[in-house]
């Protein structure tokens, strides 16, 4: 069972969400074809595109839940799930891919694997692939948290997560 | 930039404005750069340079393309370029700042990278620096130390040691050519260089200013840097570096002395071919716009770069926005349309965030808005976000995603230039392409026309990756054979064999060795199976399977398939397992015949270019490497009956 406060913070929340759906809505509302560049502007600010998000934008914009939904399942770049607190999005480009991006990629899942068995909280790190990301002479590139790092081997890439992990929790 | 709009005047007075005397460091801050840590070298420089309140001016620019180099720094006066130093780290930007503190100039061990410019004679003054090099090998080994201390002690000899200094390079444009020696300031080089021959140097150039001709490389620069021209020279995010530069030039030019029919006719005598792949002349498709009457037009830059293994387009909006915003106005004012979009992959957020500046400069400046420069002509573009979809490069599913809709393409007739965006004619033109213009209409497209072959004028920028010593941009007059292109990045990395170079991404073809001599033009390229493509070249050595990389490309058209033509959905993902099969040793050599018969069939009914050239990877491996899926057969079936 909720506590009335807690309660009482979600409806806050869906509130707040509201306001800024509105928000965005209003800045694209004057411009054709808007509901891609609204989606990106939904994804930033929440994370990703929860079902009760896009029917909020839907009774916004006018435009069914169908269509919305037609349109996040086609494009790779939307979520429909939360992210973890941490991504690592391999680059799965060509030249990622010749200098042993799979290879990583595998090594990468495994480690964590292992991390969470050892008592690290389920979906902390989320382990993705990217369509290339155009650090070809950097290859194999990797994004941690929005910053990309190049010519990687799995073990750095771990020790990085950590690092940051000890950064967050000691602060 | 003030909020004042720039009047004509103002411009020319740009154009005209001659560098100060003021020394200056410029820091490649594009995305590989900011990846291998130009930041934190931009920022060592800055507290170098304050610490010792020196005088020199410190800023960020794009992308030379040297990104096996990265973090890239380039030094330089009111000459020009005086430096280009690669792998960088704070410790060194330091050191730097000393030496150029110390009016020294910009000589760190292992980290100069040598321009092509070399010179023939000894006019200047004595020689005070000599560089070297192992060219054979990619790092910093035994055999250049050796040679710099083999210089040392032969200067000591003749008792030049305290006014030369020898330092060792970490390129020097030259590749399987030995040691190599550069004698500055006059840029003497020689290549080859033996034991006994450091003697004859240091005695005759050196202490006689005579030129060795059998040692001498006097080979010119490779490249023509035209679509690259500012990329790592001015800093992106500042308008009045692109008009120092000359920019809006060709704006001024077409606008005000030029009718649209006019543009047409300069892009026509220039030859531009669109840069995006096809190959479609520019000059037709912007007549196809203008013709047919509408109340409004729309142009597009297409900058959804979705082929893997490709970063021209990045670097050109990373390193020189402007230059592609000029040349989208320009191709505005020709077709008649007063409305643009950029539509920028979302994985490029450094690209779209200096492409949104450029736009908010302009407009301030009054060269986006009503009248630009006093004309009739009035214009404004937007930046509109990809969402991850390969197959929205095709132009009616990129029209398809602008319109808020999934990219699914349209069959073509109509085409986009009879009813495009929002059902208004349209004009689609790549990054690269657009770049061309600008500098076309401010140069002339006879000027441009003088690049490149009969049939495929001007420069195309290739982004050289894979198994390949220096990975990187380069940008070469049309017809350059694709073996020298291969060889400007210094050829095979690690002392291995170039098996194949794949051009086209996932629709093009793998090229084997044998046929490196072919130029590179849209016809030469299509003859042996592959095609031009946005630019990517991929070097792949003896140890690459082509099973693989064909499978890989494969599997990519397959996930990006949007779904709506059959031959593409279920024709790609009926191949894929087979090629799967294949690979894992469990085909048979009739497998090998139904591959071919998919193959087809995709070609001829796949309703758009993603499923028409999907086959390509895998018709061209088996073309070229046909041994190697039978190999894999074979192997996979003695395999089998050794089991049983």
């Amino acid at each position: 069972m909720r506590t009335q406060t807690e309660i009482g913070s979600l409806l806050d929340w869906v509130e707040e969400m509201r306001v800024r759906v509105r928000e965005i809505v209003r800045e694209w509302d004057d411009q054709e074809g808007n509901l891609i560049m609204m989606l990106h502007a939904v994804q930033n600010e929440f994370g990703y595109i929860s079902r009760g998000v896009a029917g909020v934008l839907a009774k916004e914009t006018g435009i069914n839940m169908a269509r919305i939904y037609e349109v996040i399942t086609f494009y790779h770049y939307f979520r429909l799930t939360p992210p973890g607190s941490h991504s690592v999005q391999v680059c799965m480009g060509t030249a990622c891919y010749l200098k042993g991006a799979q290879k990583l990629y595998d090594e990468l899942a495994q480690q964590l694997q292992l991390m969470e068995a050892a008592g690290g909280r389920q979906g902390d790190v989320q382990l993705e692939t990217v369509r290339c990301i155009g650090c070809c002479g950097m290859a194999p590139a990797v994004v941690v948290d929005s910053e990309t790092h190049g010519r990687l081997c799995p073990g750095d890439i771990l020790q990085f997560l950590k690092r940051k992990q000890e950064a967050r929790h000691g602060s | 930039m003030g909020p004042k709009p720039l009047a004509l005047q103002d411009l020319e007075a740009y154009w005209t404005k001659e560098a100060g005397p003021q020394k200056w460091i410029r820091v490649c801050m594009d995305t590989g750069g900011i990846a291998a840590g130009a930041r934190q070298v931009h920022q060592a420089l800055i507290d170098a340079r304050d610490d010792w309140m020196l005088d020199i001016h410190i800023r960020q620019t794009g992308s030379l393309g040297l990104s096996y180099a990265d973090p890239v720094v380039v030094v330089g006066d009111a000459s020009g370029v005086t430096g280009i130093l690669g792998n960088m780290d704070p410790e060194s930007a330091r050191e730097l700042m000393r030496l150029l503190g110390n009016g020294g100039r910009a000589l760190l061990e292992d980290r100069m990278i040598v321009p092509h410019v070399r010179g023939r004679s000894f006019s200047g003054p004595p020689q005070t620096m000599i560089l070297v090099k192992d060219t054979n090998a990619p790092h910093p080994e035994d055999r250049t130390r050796f040679f710099q201390e083999l210089i040392r002690e032969e200067l000591q000899v003749h008792g030049l040691a305290d006014q030369v200094g020898v330092y060792r390079a970490m390129d020097m444009g030259l590749y399987q050519k030995g040691i190599c020696m550069q004698l500055l300031p006059s840029r003497v080089t020689y290549s080859n260089v033996s034991g006994p021959d450091v003697r004859r140097i240091i005695h005759e150039s050196l202490g006689e200013g005579q030129v060795l001709e059998e040692m001498l490389e006097s080979g010119e620069d490779p490249q023509e840097r035209i679509v690259l021209r500012h990329c790592g020279h001015i800093d992106p995010d500042e308008l009045d570096d692109y008009l120092c530069a000359g920019g809006y030039r060709g704006l001024k030019r077409a606008l005000l002395d030029m009718t649209p029919e006019e543009v047409i006719g300069e892009l026509k005598t220039s030859g531009l071919r669109g840069r995006g792949g096809a190959g479609f002349p520019t000059w037709l498709k912007w007549r196809n716009t203008r013709e047919p009457l509408a109340e409004r037009k729309i142009v597009i830059c297409n900058a959804d770069e979705g082929d893997p293994g490709a970063f021209m387009d990045r670097s050109v909006l990373e390193g020189d926005p402007h230059a592609v915003l000029e040349g989208l106005m320009i191709a505005a004012y020709a077709i008649g349309a007063d409305k643009g979009f950029f539509y920028i992959r979302a994985e490029y957020p450094l690209a779209i965030q200096r492409v949104q500046r450029a736009l908010d400069q302009s407009r301030a400046a009054g060269l986006l808005g009503p009248n630009i420069l006093g004309s009739d002509f009035s214009f404004d573009a937007q930046v509109r976000l990809g969402a991850g979809a390969f197959v929205c490069g095709e132009e009616t599913a990129l029209i398809a995603s602008i319109e808020g809709r999934r990219g699914s393409p349209e069959p073509r007739p109509p085409y986009p230039s009879v009813k495009g965006l929002f059902g208004k004619p349209t004009a689609i033109n790549n990054v690269e392409t657009l770049a061309a213009v600008s500098v076309i209409l401010d140069r002339g497209g006879e000027w441009y026309a003088g690049f490149g072959t009969e049939k495929s004028r001007g420069t195309k920028v290739f982004a050289v990756t894979g198994k390949v010593r220096n990975p990187q941009l380069v940008e070469v007059a049309m017809g350059t054979p694709i073996r020298n292109v291969i060889e400007m990045c210094g050829g095979a990395g690690e002392g291995r064999r170039i098996k194949a170079v794949q051009t086209g991404g996932p629709s093009g073809g793998v090229i084997p060795r044998g046929k490196m001599d072919t130029p590179v033009t849209y016809e030469g390229l299509r003859e042996l199976g592959s095609i031009m493509g946005s630019g990517g070249m991929l070097v792949m050595d003896e140890r690459d399977s082509m099973v693989d990389v064909a499978k890989f490309y494969l599997g990519f058209c397959v996930d990006e398939s949007c779904g709506k033509c059959a031959p593409c959905r279920i024709g790609g993902f009926q191949m894929l397992k087979l090629l799967e099969k294949i690979h894992a040793g469990n085909g048979k050599r009739e497998d090998l015949d139904t591959i071919r018969d998919i193959c087809h069939c995709m070609r001829s009914a796949s309703l758009c270019g993603l499923g028409q050239m999907a086959p390509n990877p895998v018709l061209s491996t088996l073309r070229y490497f046909e041994d190697e899926y039978l190999d894999l057969v074979d192997a996979g079936g003695q395999a089998k009956r050794g089991a049983r």
